[in-house]
């Protein structure tokens, strides 16, 4: 192993190695979004890759996100492997129709013969005070689109191998990167892409699953060493990607736990916690003693720090929430 | 332009029977704008077009039994009975797709160019003037022009978008002033007249290919309403009447007359065509429905 193999890697810079890599290797991907090219990215994800591959291949777009994602998928259907920047998540409203209308549809309507190979890449979450139009997570806006994948890396070793993944799939990807989590530092992933569909179990335990993503996997982790001091061993399951979906490591977890908690930062209504509550109902019932999910309220992100605090799901309410499902600590009565 | 127009009296008379479902968008009278376009372009360009594009999918190439097999919902069809009359696909001849929603033709033609750059070709979008007034087509032609993107788009105005009147619908009230305005080359030609628009789609072809997009506007009528359920009763009599008078086809068959062409020739030519398409109808009826049994679908590419 290297210097630089045991030099942790940020979030940040697994992006934008992902990125060179995949530039490097195959002379089909480009990569172009506001400001990403001559400033390197609002999030800083991306500096120097268009001095090293020329603007033709890495170039600064007009702020025209349907043009964007439309041209994406008229090039992906084409022979090339576009990666988009969408600065924010929040703004992926604006090119509905091209992914949701084509990009995730050709494959099926031409009878299986037009692979799209696109990347979405947006940074999605709250927790920066950006106010309620630049925090949203859009993945339940597409989660219910066959065609599409959904990827949601926690973990800077997951942002890069996971990143170069959807860049090699022959299916148009949404990659969804958090905003808390940009300066994160981790340890740098195994060689090679890595599989989208997959989930980890992150930390093991036998008295629950807590299930989450992004952001939600940090706070589970968190809130799991706070439990396990209470004695409560939490099995965390960091789902790394929402379609396809891993569900058959969440019910092998649950054949143990029989209790699962999801964490979600979005609404319940509609959620992709909701939706995987749901799914387990269906295939693993039987295997079920309790089942929650924690989300947040139904209103919009908002923008005063104590309220954005509030309004998440932190550690502190998840481990909360369980001490109180499992009746170690009744809340304090007001 | 016989074979579309033959192709489009029979889809509505298979529709009537009830063997076409859903809608159909028919192309009758806008013959010669497919024809013309797609006649300036060559292997290796890509075409996107709306959901009324059986006369481009003819025009590029797309054997009628296929296309027939397709609104048919066969397995023959050429994309398996999975799209229908609105969803077209067929990238082996060019044809990026036919969008169901008015606009989606531009932003795919955009990205297509993006592609095309690379060898040399170009990329075609068809829209009506219905699409001018989406944000599709005003982001993507400030996107291919800042890119210099081979890209040419083609608008068919027939000025109808749906029921409503172009003129009342849209600003300014001249569509080709609109592209001129992004700094596109910008042409409005004679949409019934095939030779016009052959010379006028040459010249933005050897544009975008050279130099970036190019935009053309072609004045058209549809002779039938906006789809299957429209008789198209707002549009005034004598304005239909004076366009039906302006039948592409039949412009063409007095000037290819007046060029010496024999009347004998195009009657053959004509004949032709019903006799192709009448084995092409046969055999797409004659092909097995799409159904469960025989049309598995797997979510993803590999």
């Amino acid at each position: 192993m290297s210097d630089t193999d045991e030099q942790p890697l940020e979030y940040r810079a697994a992006i934008a190695e992902a990125i060179a890599e995949e530039l490097e290797r195959d002379e089909s991907v480009i990569f172009y979004g506001e400001d990403v090219a001559a400033a390197g990215g609002v999030f800083k994800a991306t500096p120097g890759l268009q001095e090293r591959f020329g603007d033709e291949r890495v170039f600064d777009t007009p702020i025209s996100e349907l043009a964007m994602c439309a041209a994406a998928f008229g090039a992906a259907v084409t022979g090339l492997r576009p990666i988009v920047e969408i600065m924010f998540g929040d703004f992926m409203a604006l090119a509905m129709d091209s992914l949701i209308n084509q990009a995730a549809k050709w494959w099926y309507m031409s009878n299986e013969r037009t692979p799209v190979p696109l990347v979405i890449r947006t940074a999605v979450g709250a927790g920066g005070s950006f106010g309620a139009i630049h925090s949203q997570n859009p993945a339940p806006w597409f989660l219910s689109v066959p065609g599409l994948k959904i990827a949601c890396p926690a973990f800077p070793a997951d942002a890069k191998s996971l990143l170069k993944a959807a860049i090699r799939d022959a299916n148009p990807v949404l990659f969804l990167e958090h905003k808390r989590l940009y300066s994160t530092k981790g340890p740098r992933p195994q060689d090679g892409p890595d599989e989208l569909g997959r989930a980890r179990v992150v930390r093991q335990g036998g008295d629950l699953t807590i299930v989450a993503l992004q952001r939600g996997v940090h706070d589970a982790l968190e809130a799991a060493e706070e439990l396990a001091a209470d004695g409560i061993q939490a099995e965390v399951i960091d789902l790394r990607c929402l379609r396809p979906l891993d569900l058959p490591t969440l019910l092998a977890s649950l054949a143990n736990t029989h209790r699962l908690l999801v964490v979600d930062e979005g609404s319940a209504l509609g959620g992709w916690g909701a939706s995987i509550i749901g799914l387990v109902a269906e295939h693993g019932l039987e295997q079920l003693d309790d089942v929650w999910l924690l989300a947040s309220p139904d209103h919009p992100v908002p923008y005063s720090p104590p309220l954005e605090r509030a309004y998440l799901p932190s550690s502190e309410a998840i481990a909360a929430s369980v001490r109180e499902r499992a009746g170690l600590r009744l809340p304090t009565p007001a | 332009m016989m074979l579309i127009r033959a192709f489009e009296l029979e889809i509505q008379r298979l529709f009537l029977r009830g063997d076409v479902h859903g809608t159909t968008h028919l192309y009758n009278g806008q013959e010669a704008v497919s024809v013309g376009v797609c006649a300036s372009l060559r292997e290796g360009d890509y075409v996107a077009a709306t959901y009324r594009s059986h006369g481009a999918a003819l025009a590029l190439g797309i054997p009628a039994e296929a296309l027939a097999a397709e609104l048919l919902g066969r397995t023959t069809g050429v994309d398996g009975g999975r799209g229908g009359s609105m969803n077209i696909v067929d990238l082996d001849r060019g044809l990026i797709g036919t969008f169901g929603i008015v606009g989606g033709s531009i932003g795919a033609a955009v990205g297509a160019a993006m592609s095309a750059k690379r060898h040399g070709g170009v990329a075609v979008a068809f829209f009506g003037d219905g699409a001018t007034n989406q944000g599709y087509f005003h982001e993507c032609l400030n996107f291919a022009a800042v890119r210099a993107l081979p890209v040419v788009f083609v608008c068919e105005n027939n000025l109808y978008g749906e029921f409503t009147a172009m003129a009342s619908v849209t600003a300014g009230g001249d569509i080709a002033a609109r592209a001129s305005a992004y700094g596109l080359p910008s042409r409005k030609v004679d949409g019934n007249a095939i030779a016009e628009v052959v010379a006028a789609a040459c010249d933005a072809v050897c544009h975008a290919r050279e130099h970036g997009p190019a935009f053309l506007e072609c004045l058209t009528y549809r002779h039938l309403g906006h789809s299957k359920s429209d008789p198209g009763k707002y549009r005034p009599a004598d304005e239909h009447e004076a366009w039906l008078a302006r039948d592409p086809i039949e412009l063409e068959r007095t000037r290819l007359t007046q060029l010496s062409v024999p009347a004998e020739r195009l009657a053959e030519l004509e004949a032709d065509v019903e006799r192709e398409l009448a084995t092409a109808t046969e055999r797409a009826l004659a092909a097995p429905v799409a159904a469960p049994d025989n049309d598995q679908a797997c979510e993803y590419a590999a």
